[in-house]
């Protein structure tokens, strides 16, 4: 094989996969953040502490009822989508005409109580999670072993985020809730009913951030502390990314994955600091974001 | 055999007349991480031994009291210092057991150092505690990074691994593993190539791939707690051992391999000093530890074991001193001046620089197949005795034996 | 008290606080002086000496959000780093106790600049975004750096010293003395700045800084320098706790510090002088069983919230 920059080739491209396998991660989250930012003007930092409640939920379903990876696919976004529209209903309804700080500190406090209460529970030794029968095993693809697993995880990602992408920007629905957003007395004036649509909103965003909990369970150390882990890095990525921004968030995430598989291969003790410093460049340069529209 | 030893015990004590049955109180202290990485290789699991033990001793000696406390140190070293410090300074905790994170218990060697307590560590890696760091209040029992790497690394080599590639020195052990790793190599006179990866990485595929294609015979995983758990459980989705590579993991426990399941952790080679299964007396032990701990599903840990046998001898050595003066420095001396003997461990002792040394044992887990009941983790690949498995003493720099 | 007719050029004049505000806060001042000084007798002096660093570093925190209005997310950075230097400085430069808390200090004074120059530039959530990210880069430069011992921190070697050469640190009396004076001299500065016209600018901005702004007042300059400030007492209390509990660690410069700051000084009542002192204690360290204390505090907190 031929080499770049003294890296071998097949080197470089197994980390660019693996770089995209972690921006899909990434994307996801920045996702559901995205979302709710940009449609409730909320900064969810509790979104960290519901990926692990993602997570968690796959794994108490396999513990008590034996359903494994897709049924928790689908039911244990929709069990935590439902505890974040409680959330939305009792505590963050009030916050919507504050400053962004509020919601900030609100959620931080939530997220401090979830993790809490896991940790309570579970300890903070990880919790077994194996990757589903139909997925195990890899291909060769000559220049690195690919799990089947992580492909699956890219593909997944790359659907849910176009998928979301689609629905906000190119349906009537998404027309909606950029408009209620924007002008709420307004289309309330058109009889759509916006406070549901809100909270459904909030209820989907979380669910975006337990279906990257399930997705992360087989392949990353299902503990209280996973989200809180990520969430700083997660931040970076939609900070970078634009902070309502729905595309923003997705591109940034596949692409500082990219860059910090990038960064391992080539100047490993930096590969934690370059997000952050890509985030406080761009503050400085373009507080917007990337491909953000409000300042 | 223990019921013997009691009875001559107690024959003795009555020979010598009542005068010498001196009441004796203490209070022990646990200090563990309760709620957190280690909370299953440590923890309550170590409450529950030390219950035991005390049950155990004081059975046969009546005269002794023991009181039990137990704190949570979260991994964090200010923590930790803080719970020592208000223990040997306002609850008059006269010894401190257990600490594993070898930062803490750094710290809390310090503190007993100061405050002239008795520190028996049974959790924490670090070898400096018996070496630059000793000092005449700290005993290190069950295990050490040194002991750790001479035993895996050594046995892989004659198993025949010649080229290793090592693995991410992860937040835990990062200022140990890398002496460690030099060490293991040395040890092992093979070709090591040595990746750091930063540190508290979630994912280690990178540096997985970057072994993986090195086609060393063995990677060795020189992290600890949830990362080693991470990367084992990654190696396997890459399927590196499947492809013919083998792990080695530096400091892996019987609790990390329940968490993992046989699945995933079949052919890691470790080294532990104790195995729940390896005789009648553990697994009577185990059994019994399982009730305290009211956790049918768990399996005690070396580390567990290591805080029963520690208080055990710490218990005797502080009857042995009687009425005497018995702060730190002098409790400390006379257990290194008594031979270690429990059902545990069996046969050893607590050397000059605080290391108390036993036999090791190097395991392999094994496969889902293989694995007859609920618990069945390992098969035993080679034992390594006593006077081999730890740092030779003169080279441990250790202030208290070459000064 | 005396009627100022205003000219709208002149310097704005807060109304002088009226006698009764002014008693309440004395009486209030005393109290909180009186139950630290009694306070070691009933409980363990060095979870209090502890909490006094806490409760310096929340004040601190408070003048940059209560006073100015800006929400540093990252202000574990200067505590931290301001601990991690104290200590070095104590542990292998051998500096005396005053001398390495002067050290300790002196950093989150650095920091502070360099940070605050930077974090200026923005406003509102993406100035607390931007503290973050440097905290965060600063947390991991800390996680690797060599001398700041990585995970285990600066664990043994760090001596509490004799304070000027002259009196020895390691009777707890002493040293409980020592942090005592810091902390009040820490507060009673804070309570000048505030107090002060250099307070009232701060106030104005926190208010509407575009007022402000057309009134004249460079109100970058103001923001920063009430930045450094924050920072400088932030590593004065970092530099204190290390000394006092003689290690340095990452705990102090990972971001639930700042987010543990943050909550103390909305427990204890944001722009209050007196809230954030009140809580560290209360609302620290749970797992150590130490009961809640500065009562005194909180009264005086009701006083005027």
């Amino acid at each position: 094989m031929f080499e770049i920059f003294g890296i071998p080739s097949n080197a470089l491209f197994g980390q660019l996969l693996i770089g995209l396998i972690n921006g899909s991660f990434y994307a996801l989250l920045s996702l559901g953040l995205a979302v709710i930012f940009g449609m409730l003007n909320i900064i969810n930092f509790s979104h960290g502490a519901q990926y692990m409640l993602g997570a968690f939920v796959a794994y108490l379903i396999l513990q008590y009822s034996g359903l494994g990876y897709w049924p928790a696919l689908v039911i244990a976004p929709i069990v935590v989508g439902i505890s974040g529209v409680i959330v939305e209903r009792l505590f963050l309804q009030w916050l919507y005409k504050l400053d962004h700080l509020y919601g900030l500190l609100l959620t931080f406090g939530l997220a401090l109580i979830i993790e809490g209460i896991a940790r309570n529970f579970f300890g903070s030794a990880g919790l077994p999670y194996t990757v589903p029968e139909s997925l195990r095993g890899g291909q060769n693809l000559g220049f690195m072993f690919l799990p089947n697993y992580r492909a699956w995880v890219i593909v997944a990602s790359l659907t849910i985020c176009f998928g979301t992408w689609f629905v906000i920007e190119r349906t009537r629905l998404g027309a909606y809730l950029r408009a209620a957003t924007e002008n709420p007395t307004l289309v309330r004036a058109f009889g759509i009913n916006v406070p549901r649509m809100i909270t459904l909103t909030y209820g989907f965003g979380v669910a975006l951030a337990a279906v990257a909990g399930v997705m992360a369970a087989p392949i990353y150390n299902v503990s209280p502390q996973m989200g809180s882990e990520l969430i700083i890095v997660v931040f970076a990525v939609v900070v970078i990314g634009g902070m309502g921004s729905i595309l923003g968030a997705i591109v940034t995430g596949f692409g500082l994955g990219v860059i910090e598989g990038l960064t391992k291969v080539f100047f490993p003790e930096a590969s934690n600091t370059v997000i952050f410093v890509i985030m406080a460049i761009v503050l400085l340069v373009r507080p917007a974001g990337l491909f953000g529209r409000r300042a | 055999m223990r019921k013997t030893l009691g009875l001559a015990a107690l024959a003795a004590i009555l020979a010598c007349g009542t005068a010498n049955a001196q009441q004796i109180n203490v209070k022990i202290g646990v200090l563990s991480d309760m709620s957190s990485l280690y909370a299953d290789i440590g923890g309550p699991g170590s409450v529950a031994a030390a219950k035991m033990a005390i049950a155990d001793y004081t059975k046969d000696h009546p005269n002794v009291k023991v009181e039990l406390v137990s704190g949570d140190h979260q991994n964090k070293p200010d923590v930790g210092t803080n719970i020592a410090n208000q223990w040997f300074d306002v609850d008059k905790v006269d010894m401190i057991i257990d600490v594993p994170n070898s930062g803490v218990a750094l710290a809390v060697s310090q503190v007993a150092a100061n405050k002239n307590g008795i520190f028996i560590v049974s959790g924490a890696a670090a070898s400096t505690l018996t070496g630059e760091k000793c000092n005449a209040n700290t005993v290190h029992w069950t295990y050490d990074t040194w002991m750790l790497a001479n035993g895996t690394g050594k046995a892989m080599v004659k198993t025949g691994g010649d080229t290793c590639s090592s693995s991410p020195p992860t937040t835990r052990s990062v200022t140990r593993s890398r002496p460690t790793l030099r060490r293991w190599s040395r040890r092992t006179a093979a070709r090591c190539s040595a990746r750091s990866v930063p540190l508290n990485t979630n994912d280690f595929s990178s540096f997985l791939l970057q072994a993986q294609s090195s086609k060393a015979k063995v990677i060795g995983l020189a992290n600890a707690g949830g990362d080693t758990i991470n990367s084992i459980k990654q190696a396997a989705e890459f399927g590196i051992v499947k492809g013919g590579q083998s792990l080695a993991g530096l400091l892996v426990f019987s609790s990390d391999v329940n968490a993992l399941g046989l699945q995933t952790a079949q052919g890691l080679a470790l080294t532990e000093t104790w195995y729940w299964d390896a005789n009648d007396t553990n697994r009577a032990w185990t059994k019994r530890w399982q009730t305290e701990r009211a956790a049918a599903n768990k399996y005690p840990t070396m580390i567990h074991a290591g805080v029963y046998a520690g208080i055990l001898h710490y218990l005797k050595a502080r009857e042995a001193i009687g009425a005497g003066a018995a702060d730190g420095k002098t409790v400390v001396a006379k257990m290194k001046s008594i031979p270690t003997d429990d059902t545990l461990f069996g046969k050893g002792a607590v050397r000059a620089d605080g290391r108390v040394t036993h036999p090791a044992y190097l395991f392999e887990v094994k496969k889902p197949e293989e694995s007859k009941y609920p618990g069945d983790f390992y098969k035993l690949r080679a034992t390594i005795p006593a006077d081999e498995a730890f740092r030779p003493l003169n080279e441990g720099k250790c202030p208290l034996v070459s000064g | 008290m005396e009627q100022r007719v205003s000219d709208p050029l002149d310097t704005p004049q807060a109304a002088k606080p009226s006698l009764l505000r002014r008693q309440s806060e004395t009486i209030a001042f005393v109290v909180m002086v009186a139950a630290l000084v009694i306070a070691p007798f009933f409980t363990y002096p060095l979870f209090l000496m502890q909490a006094m660093c806490f409760a310096l570093f929340a004040c601190a925190f408070n003048l940059l959000i209560g006073y100015v209005g800006l929400l540093s997310f990252g202000h574990a950075l200067y505590f931290g780093w301001g601990s991690y230097l104290s200590a070095y400085a104590a542990k292998s430069w051998g500096l005396s106790p005053e001398l390495a808390i002067v050290v300790g200090t002196a950093t989150g004074a650095l920091l502070g600049l360099l940070a605050g120059s930077l974090a200026i530039r923005r406003q509102g959530i993406y100035f607390a975004m931007i503290t973050l990210a440097l905290a965060q880069m600063m947390f991991f430069f800390a996680l690797q750096a060599k001398f700041t011992g990585g995970e285990d921190g600066i664990i043994q070697g760090v001596t509490r010293g004799h304070l000027f050469g002259l009196i020895d640190l390691k009777n707890e009396a002493n040293m409980y003395i020592v942090v005592l004076a810091i902390f009040l001299a820490g507060f009673t500065f804070i309570y000048r700045i505030i107090h002060s016209p250099f307070g009232e600018v701060l106030k104005a901005i926190r208010e509407n800084e575009q007022r402000a702004i057309s009134l004249g007042y460079k109100t970058d300059r103001y923001k920063l320098v009430a930045f450094v400030l924050s920072a400088t007492l932030a590593g004065c209390a970092g530099a204190t706790k290390a000394i006092v509990v003689q290690l340095a660690s990452l705990t102090d410069v990972n971001w639930p510090m700042s987010g543990e700051v943050v909550l103390m000084t909305l427990v204890g009542g944001l722009g209050t002088i007196f809230g954030p002192s009140s809580a560290p204690s209360s609302s620290w360290r749970c797992s150590t069983n130490s009961p809640p204390w500065a009562s005194g505090c909180w009264l005086s907190k009701e006083l005027f919230s």
